[in-house]
């Protein structure tokens, strides 16, 4: 399991508005360019010196492509990246204002104390 | 030397420049009740006339990075821009540029290490609404050089609130033996309970007002006693997932000093989360 990766995922995606819209529109298309390209730059770093060990689990793989966000949430992933990136995602398409963060608890409603653990 | 002429904590509501800037349908319905208790806040920091402000918050996933994470940093530039893309996007932030002090920045970097603190520092800070928040509510025009200092509440594994309520003690003593002439205020903004990305977000109140209650007595007496007794990494995960944000308010009363009364304390009950806003004077009130 790698939350860092994860989260690296999440963070790299929400700071870039060209990304947040491919993601939308695409997920499974951008979380497979994203794991091939980007996965293992590292961010002060030039291309020649990226890491050679970064990949996601089938499963976390699957829960990006899917914008499964209860599921990332149980992996571990950092909830102000999970939250942020998601309103972005999806806040559009509700009517009410908080609709969308509101669902978001809802369906993260059967968890109680402790949550998943996002340490890296 | 420097004079600490006020010592400020509060939250920082990054939906508060939308909330008063809108009008008409957009207009939230506890926007002016909001706008009536920050203008009284920010009435508290123009009566002390500062000359620099030092400003404590916490970078929120926006520079600092997990390969490369601090756990106390302060910018040492003369110049910081301000806000990024995704505040814009979702709380409608404006972008911002502020002046930096350097000659307080370096003062307290070296003092600072020299008195146990390895702190990291950055000389090209792009700071994030934990610092631009308490700009606007408390000197949006902005024309005050700064010293950011950020802590980390956000990426486990963090300090100990001990450590938060050292730094703030260190902070303040360092900026007190300072030798400069300046005026010097020393603003810090945290939470009370808060979750983000959790089952509790975003409900009619903070998710847990029992905890703020509490905190909001410790902040406004100065019960650094209490406060560290009834406080861990580990409680704090038990009012809201994000409830580490209240680290800044202890390091904040550790500059204000142990059983210091703040001079103003107000709150103001908001859905999600609660605002409060504190402030020190420590000589006379102005």
């Amino acid at each position: 399991m790698s939350k860092y990766l994860l989260d690296k995922f999440l963070y790299t995606i929400d700071r870039d508005p060209e990304l947040v819209e491919r993601y939308r529109q695409d997920p499974r298309g951008t979380v497979e360019w994203w794991e091939a390209e980007r996965a293992s730059l590292i961010l002060n770093c030039q291309q020649a010196e990226r890491s050679t060990w970064l990949t996601f689990t089938d499963t976390e793989r699957e829960a990006l492509a899917t914008h499964d966000y209860v599921t990332l949430f149980e992996l571990g992933s950092h909830t102000f990246l999970l939250l942020t990136l998601f309103i972005a995602l999806f806040e559009r398409d509700y009517d009410e204002p908080l609709a969308f963060q509101r669902e978001f608890a809802a369906r993260l409603g059967h968890w109680t104390l402790p949550y998943p653990d996002i340490s890296t | 030397m420097a004079q600490v002429v006020a010592v400020i904590a509060s939250t920082h509501h990054p939906f508060y420049y939308r909330a008063s800037t809108s009008a008409g349908d957009d207009r939230p319905p506890f926007a002016d009740e909001w706008v009536a208790k920050i203008g009284a806040f920010r009435d508290t920091l123009t009566r002390a006339r500062p000359d620099v402000l030092v400003m404590v918050g916490s970078d929120h996933f926006h520079q600092l990075w997990l390969d490369n994470m601090p756990q106390f940093l302060i910018g040492k530039a003369p110049f910081y821009d301000a806000n990024f893309y995704n505040e814009e996007r979702e709380f409608g932030l404006p972008r911002m540029f502020v002046s930096g002090h350097e000659e307080l920045s370096a003062y307290l970097l070296r003092e600072g290490m020299d008195a146990g603190f390895d702190l990291a520092f950055s000389n090209e800070l792009r700071i994030d609404h934990s610092i631009t928040c308490p700009l606007i509510t408390l000197r949006p025009q902005a024309d005050l050089p700064i010293v950011p200092v950020y802590t980390n509440i956000f990426a486990p594994p963090l300090p100990q609130p001990k450590r938060f309520v050292e730094l703030g003690k260190t902070i303040r003593r360092l900026v007190e033996s300072w030798p400069s002439d300046q005026r010097v205020a020393i603003i810090g903004t945290g939470h009370l309970s808060l979750e983000l990305g959790g089952p509790r977000q975003f409900g009619p109140h903070g998710p847990d007002p029992v905890f703020d209650r509490q905190a909001v007595e410790w902040i406004a007496t100065g019960d650094l006693t209490s406060a560290l007794a009834q406080v861990s990494l580990d409680s704090l995960w038990l009012p809201g997932n994000a409830t580490h944000g209240f680290m800044d308010f202890m390091l904040m009363m550790g500059v204000a000093g142990e059983n210091a009364r703040a001079d103003h304390v107000d709150t103001l009950d908001l859905f999600h989360t609660m605002e409060a806003y504190f402030t020190w004077y420590p000589r006379a009130a102005p």
